[in-house]
């Protein structure tokens, strides 16, 4: 099989990975030859699914001694098999980089043998590419949750980053889909890849040159929808990984395709929709103060598809409102639907020096049409009369097309409400 | 009035230093680009005693004035000039009022250009060309604005042992692996054609896609139409609209439905007794197409030990019990030897159903695939739940790497006491049936020692 070949099976059975963005480390590597980690997050091309194409994402092999059962490489199943060679894994992303098709290199891989095997042979990539090449440029390595902290603790000094897939939100879902997995295990892992973390920052800051380990931090990825699983206990789970494992993001990847679609919403993979929801609570969590229990509140503890999660605790918080622009604090301005963190800054900015009017806000660019009814001007604002209507949520609810062409594609790095 | 030409922001500085000196409002300046204009613009050295003159504004305007001067937009100049004036005029705090229409205009043009700039670090696509020995890379883009200055070092950190050059319509910029040099604009036309990677790149971009999302509207916000012409891989793109019906077919034949486990045929209440009857009826995996019944575990319901085997056998299946054949006839002994009384313990397997091949009249076992093992274990895991033993015997690799991981090697660990999930005292040794298959008479022996030692062990 030749290399084109092998990058046809292993590009897409890499593809569900929803983790892509390529941001995080603040320094290129000093001495680099080729790359660099500055302007991170620039995406090179774009497909017709509208994600970005920012890194060569790939697998070592999709040969796997598991059966995971959400997962297309499971032993079980019947997809085409190829393996590369380190060698063609470093020669691709070189190749490509140079060409600046690419920002860097996402490797994982199925496994094979077992898993401290697959942890030297994926550590192995990267070394290369840093010692033999003095590539500078973006490593994410997907590591294998039971190989030896050693082996883990290796990867974190070549890569830019290091995750381990979290796979699926409880343990009961695992149980039932991957049952060789166990969460202990996995969360073992990622606190393992935090404390050495923490201490390389704790060394650099006590000015040791400590080497550098995963300065881009480590992610996790979740698939949702394959169990009948609430996002109430997803948000949890992510909850828990941003607290106690100081990840810095968690990826939502919506089980598609459609046959095993989401009950809620009638027709048209609306597991997107989901996952799309789900990528906003997460934003309202790491950005607006919100906790995980503020945004459920729906009756079966789950986030409502038809609007916003911001928008849908304001309704269930009208007391809260309306926030008086020219008073209120930062954190209460972050809770007013349609305006965003850069709106907020620039509020703060133009209250020092005078008072803000509607007109403002409109010229500030805030979804006025929703931010309206919640605030309070310099002068009469009409919107504000509707906060008491009881058919608010109607009101608001966009039509039901526009909700399903929504842009969930770029939820997975913005995500802003 | 006054009429200024200017192309650059060195240039439009040194006038609106002038001007400003000189008490000109901005309503009295015409500012035009110089094609557009038709007499010779009034010397930039006139007034020059005046130019010198230094006016205090926030360093961040200069700084972001220098960006939204390479728009293209010719009111630029204008309006930079008039937010100096007014900055110098008593409004020192403009740029912070985002609402007020000059700065929304000038923050818009900002973003503009470092759009503009940061889509160049993107779009950009380098082509291998070969002179001799040397090899080059060259590429050929076209920009909204004049930002070639300002996106030219960025290539110089990203790419420093390259040599390079990017060409586009109004500007070029090379690096020599020292330092950039500009040069003129060049046509498309010059620029070179393909590149040897070119195949594997679209390979790869058509394999990253995926079929069963389509978002073309979001795909041309991210990445205008008017890039495409330079991008190799967006000429696939009709193509694999075309093809997306037929991969999401194939995505779900590989993808699609999770196969069923045990647990699909638990009982309601999780006996012991209600679990074996429940599991009489599993069709969780195809096992039970051929065999004769399930060979449930048996043996006492308040064991100290469980032994857990691979899969019933042949005699087993026709009997429906564990462990009745030859291989169970080895585990008695050893049972014996380790003074181990069999009625005492509780005995099962991983699988439940025996798997074979027909040779002649006979029926050869075969091992189960991680599926089945996947599928059966459920039963396992009951039992254990409901028996809770204080010591479990793994009898064989399948058995142990069903409840330890697939990283557990028998060789290498037989006979370790080990915690595992369900208790304390887990160990794992032998299977009965692999002693029995060894060709060699010592170490045959030697083996049903080890069994003999490791049961003894938790006893
Ligand atoms: S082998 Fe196990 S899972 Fe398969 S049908 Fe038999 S009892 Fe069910």
């Amino acid at each position: 099989m030749d290399v084109r070949e092998k990058l046809a099976i292993l590009a897409d059975a890499a593809k569900y990975d929803a983790s892509c963005a390529s941001s995080g480390s603040k320094a290129t590597r000093p001495g680099s030859k080729l790359g660099s980690t500055e302007g991170m997050g620039i995406c090179h091309s774009y497909t017709p699914d509208g994600r970005c194409v920012s890194l060569l994402k790939i697998l070592l092999t999709n040969y796997c001694i598991y059966d995971c059962q959400y997962c297309v490489n499971r032993i079980s199943s019947d997809t085409p098999r190829a393996r590369f060679t380190v060698e063609e894994v470093v020669s691709l992303t070189l190749e490509f980089y140079r060409r600046n098709y690419i920002e860097g290199l996402f490797l994982s891989s199925g496994i094979i043998q077992n898993s401290n095997y697959t942890m030297e042979q994926l550590t192995l990539v990267a070394k290369t590419l840093r010692q033999e090449h003095q590539y500078g440029g973006y490593i994410h390595l997907k590591t294998i949750p039971n190989a030896d902290p050693e082996l883990i603790q290796e990867a974190g000094l070549w890569a830019d980053r290091l995750s381990v897939n979290i796979e699926l939100p409880t343990e009961n879902d695992l149980h039932q889909l991957a049952p060789e997995k166990k969460k202990v295990e996995i969360v073992q892992s990622m606190s393992g890849i935090r404390e050495k973390i923490d201490e390389f920052k704790a060394d650099r800051k006590e000015g040791f040159n400590a080497p550098r380990f995963a300065p881009a931090g480590q992610s996790t990825q979740m698939i949702v929808g394959a169990t009948p699983t609430s996002d109430q206990e997803i948000l949890q789970t992510a909850t828990e990984l941003y607290t106690g494992q100081n990840l810095r993001r968690v990826y939502y990847s919506a089980y598609s395709p459609i046959p095993h679609a989401d009950a809620r919403l009638p027709a048209q993979s609306p597991p997107l929709v989901r996952e799309h929801r789900l990528y906003q609570a997460d934003w309202l969590m790491r950005f607006y103060g919100f906790s995980s229990e503020e945004i459920v509140t729906e009756a079966d503890r789950n986030l409502a598809l038809d609007i916003d999660p911001k928008l849908a605790w304001a309704l269930a918080n009208r007391h809260f409102f309306p926030v008086d622009v020219n008073r209120a604090s930062r954190e209460e301005l972050l809770r007013v639907p349609g305006m965003g963190v850069r709106s907020v800054d620039r509020v703060l900015q133009i209250r020092r020096h005078r008072q803000l009017r509607s007109e403002d806000l409109k010229k500030l660019r805030v979804a006025w049409k929703r931010t309206r009814i919640f605030v309070q001007t310099a002068d009469r604002n009409p919107g504000l009369l509707n906060l008491e209507s009881l058919n608010l949520r109607q009101q608001l609810q966009p039509a039901r097309k526009q909700l399903l062409l929504f842009d969930a594609a770029t939820s997975a790095t913005t995500g802003e409400v | 009035m006054p009429l200024r030409a200017v192309e650059t922001f060195e240039e439009w500085r040194e006038s609106a230093r002038e001007l400003l000196a000189a008490g000109i409002s901005p309503e009295e300046v015409t500012w035009a680009g110089p094609s557009q204009t038709l007499f010779t613009p009034e010397s930039a050295h006139a007034g020059q005693s005046a130019g010198t003159q230094n006016f205090s504004v926030p360093p961040e305007f200069i700084e972001r004035a220098r960006t939204v001067a390479c728009h293209l937009d010719v009111s630029r100049w204008e309006l930079l000039y008039r937010m100096l004036w007014r900055l110098t005029h008593g409004e020192r705090h403009l740029l912070k009022d985002s609402a007020d229409d000059d700065v929304s205009r000038f923050q818009r043009m900002h973003k503009a250009v470092t759009r503009d700039v940061h889509k160049m670090k993107a779009f950009v696509r380098f082509r291998k060309v070969e002179v001799g020995s040397e090899e080059r890379f060259i590429a050929w883009h076209r920009p909204d604005h004049r930002i070639v200055r300002l996106a030219a070092p960025f290539f110089a950190r990203r790419f420093p042992a390259m040599e390079w050059t990017i060409l586009t319509p109004a500007e070029s910029v090379s690096w020599d692996q020292q330092e950039l040099r500009y040069g003129p604009g060049v046509p498309a036309s010059e620029a070179p054609e393909g590149d040897v990677l070119e195949d594997l790149w679209k390979t790869y971009y058509v394999s990253t896609f995926n079929p069963a999302r389509i978002k073309m509207k979001t795909m041309k916000k991210e990445m205008p139409v008017r890039h495409w012409p330079t991008l190799p891989e967006t000429a696939l793109i009709p193509e694999m609209l075309e093809q997306a019906g037929q991969r999401v077919t194939a995505m779900i034949n590989t993808r699609e439905g999770f196969e069923t486990t045990a647990t699909s045929y638990f009982p309601e209440r999780m006996t012991w007794k209600n679990v074996a009857e429940a599991a009489q009826h599993c069709k969780a995996c195809h096992l039970h197409e051929h065999a004769t019944q399930t060979v449930f575990g048996a043996g006492a319901k308040k064991p100290e030990i469980v032994i857990i085997g691979e899969q019933p056998g042949d005699r087993e299946d026709l009997e429906g019990e564990p462990f009745v054949g030859p291989a169970g006839q080895l585990l008695d002994e050893a049972l014996a030897g380790a003074k181990i009384d069999r009625a005492s313990v509780y005995i099962t397997n991983v699988v439940k159903h025996f798997k074979f091949t027909h040779k002649g009249k006979r029926r050869l076992h075969q091992k189960p695939n991680a599926r089945e093992i996947s599928a059966c274990r459920p039963w396992l895991e009951a039992e254990l739940e409901i028996l809770k033993p204080s010591s479990i015997v793994l009898l064989g690799a399948t058995a142990a790497q069903a409840l330890l991981g697939r990283d557990f090697r028998i060789t290498r660990q037989r006979g370790e006491m080990m915690k595992s999930e369900w208790c304390d005292r887990t160990i794992a040794t032998w299977h009965p049936a692999a002693i029995l298959r060894m060709p060699d008479q010592d170490r045959r022996r030697q083996m049903k020692d080890d069994l003999t030692l490791d049961l003894a062990a938790v006893r």
